[in-house]
């Protein structure tokens, strides 16, 4: 199942956020880290990947840092900062709400309405 | 870490290549997708792909180059507004310190700053400086493109033969006082001079057309640069004179003997820098103002053309003035045509018909002055004339734009000669 683009921008923030949470990393282990958490069926364009990260890092939500890899090319480290911690925390606080909307939704749209029938 | 092939390194740094045009994307940011393609690729070349396929999937995964390159325009907007950065940032090259050329720049200008204010000191004859004025200045400029461009000895010596040549013709001939010759020297020897910065500009390739067009962009944005700075200059200047004058201290003497000779040589060497650093960075200003002032220059011949028309036979004695007057609008004409041209940019030369009634017009009768004015009448003549005949092949599509290109940069050495032969004539007319 491929999700659909505007849903993948969307939460494009708080799952960058939410994976640097557990550590610092570059932009491809990010990458792969979210295909990991969606089985896959979350594809970015993985160039936009980089833009996104400098507007978090311009926003103050991570930091960067060079370093280098393991085969000595330059490499650039992500970290979240504590205003990311806060702004990952208010994310969450509004994927919960939306989340608890469309569960609702969802469990009354389970429920075949009497109206569609009677225009069917 | 695996072993990329060099076919594969190949293809990266034409990729590399590739994405480093883009103005929005910093090297930096390009460092950064590097290590994620070469990842990528190394990621599926582990799972069973080879090198060309590996690289395919991870540039194709890296998504659209215009579209990532318009998210990153939009974080970094800032980036589309080029910023001048007098000491490069990235000194990644090794070698050479940031500051070293800004230290030779500087050295150079200072240099040329004292060389102007020796000569100020030693050469008393008003006519006898004018006339070393250029021979002074210019060998900072030149050694700043030698320095640069790292010319060969066989190029130095191009540069250093003429330029010999020229300070002794200058400094030997008996020029009358106040004679026409001496005048015209003084004019058409900073010509030669800057022609020989050209050789020095384009490192010696003076063949190449490509370069030698190079080189009329450069000097009109030069020209524009040094008036900068000279506007900059002078509020500068305005301001402390205003301010000393009324603590009581005038300070014209000091502007005189000290500020303007090291001040004028030095800018000219600072623009030419300033000019070599900006070249990527900025938007040419010559086409932009050439593009203002063509359809203005169009209505200005125009009205000339009516009012010369108008005046009729009574133009019939007027020949040094008009001839001279002529040249400097022939020039103008021309300089349109070259910078818009060096814009690629097709124009059909203005004021053609213009140029054809006036050159008429002027009367025959030698003297060193009026054969000085007739000669780069002629060539100016000739230059716009052929101009005209291939731009029409290039408007009737016979024609590539090119040729119209090689015929502006292959004709500029003429002027470059014939100053030459206006410097070196005077004994034609026994110095006077």
């Amino acid at each position: 199942m491929r999700i659909d683009k505007d849903l993948v921008a969307a939460s494009a923030t708080p799952l960058v956020l939410g994976i640097l949470l557990d550590g610092d990393l570059y932009g491809y282990a990010i990458l792969k880290r979210v295909a990991e958490l969606s089985d896959g069926s979350m594809q970015w364009t993985d160039g936009m990947l980089y833009p996104l990260l400098h507007r978090l890092e311009r926003l103050g939500y991570v930091s960067s840092s060079w370093g280098t890899s393991e085969a000595g090319r330059r490499r650039k480290h992500y970290a979240i900062t504590p205003s990311g911690r806060e702004a990952l925390a208010d994310r969450q606080e509004q994927w919960t709400v939306v989340a608890d909307a469309l569960r609702q939704v969802w469990h009354n749209a389970q429920r075949p309405p009497a109206v569609e029938e009677r225009w069917a | 870490m695996m072993e990329l092939r060099p076919e594969l390194e190949a293809r990266i740094d034409r990729w590399r290549g590739y994405v480093q045009r883009r103005q929005a994307i910093s090297p930096a940011d390009v460092d950064e997708m590097e290590d994620h393609l070469r990842e990528q690729i190394a990621d599926r070349q582990a799972t069973g792909l080879d090198d060309e396929e590996a690289f395919l999937v991870a540039i194709k995964r890296l998504g659209n180059l215009d579209a990532v390159s318009r998210e990153f325009a939009r974080e970094h907007s800032d980036r589309l507004w080029k910023q001048l950065a007098l000491v490069p940032e990235d000194s990644d090259d090794g070698g050479a310190p940031p500051w070293r050329e800004l230290a030779v720049v500087l050295a150079l200008a200072a240099g040329a700053g004292v060389a102007v204010k020796l000569g100020l000191t030693w050469l008393d004859d008003g006519a006898a400086l004018a006339r070393n004025l250029g021979l002074l200045a210019f060998p900072f400029l030149g050694a700043y493109f030698a320095w640069k461009r790292q010319l060969t000895v066989g190029v130095l010596a191009m540069l250093l033969i003429p330029f010999a040549v020229l300070a002794v013709v200058l400094n030997i001939y008996p020029f009358a006082s106040g004679g026409s010759t001496e005048l015209l020297a003084i004019l058409h020897a900073p010509v030669v001079l800057w022609l020989l910065t050209g050789v020095a500009y384009v490192g010696g390739r003076w063949r190449s057309d490509s370069r030698r067009m190079d080189f009329a962009r450069f000097t009109g944005e030069l020209a524009i640069y040094f008036t900068l700075l000279a506007i900059g200059g002078a509020v500068l200047i305005g301001l402390t004179f205003a301010t000393l004058q009324l603590a009581g201290t005038d300070l014209e003497p000091v502007l005189e003997d000290w500020i303007l000779p090291f001040a004028v040589p030095g800018a000219l060497v600072v623009a030419a820098w300033l000019v070599e650093a900006k070249q990527n960075v900025v938007e040419n200003i010559a086409p932009v103002l050439t593009r203002v002032f063509t359809p203005l220059t169009i209505a200005m011949l125009l009205v000339l053309l009516v009012v010369l028309a108008a005046a009729g036979g009574g133009l019939a004695d007027v020949d040094r003035e008009l001839l001279i007057l002529m040249d400097a609008i022939l020039i103008l004409v021309l300089s349109l045509l070259l910078y818009s041209i060096s814009a690629r940019d097709s124009l059909k030369p203005p004021g053609l018909p213009d140029v054809l009634q006036l050159t008429r017009i002027a009367e025959f009768g030698f003297s060193p002055n009026k054969v000085a004015a007739l000669g780069l009448n002629l060539l100016l003549l000739v230059h716009l004339l052929w101009s005209a005949w291939l731009s029409v092949g290039f408007l009737r599509r016979r024609r590539q734009f090119t040729a119209l290109v090689r015929w502006q940069t292959r004709y500029l050495p003429v002027y470059g000669a014939w100053a030459a032969v206006v410097v070196v004539f005077p004994p034609i007319f026994n110095f006077g």
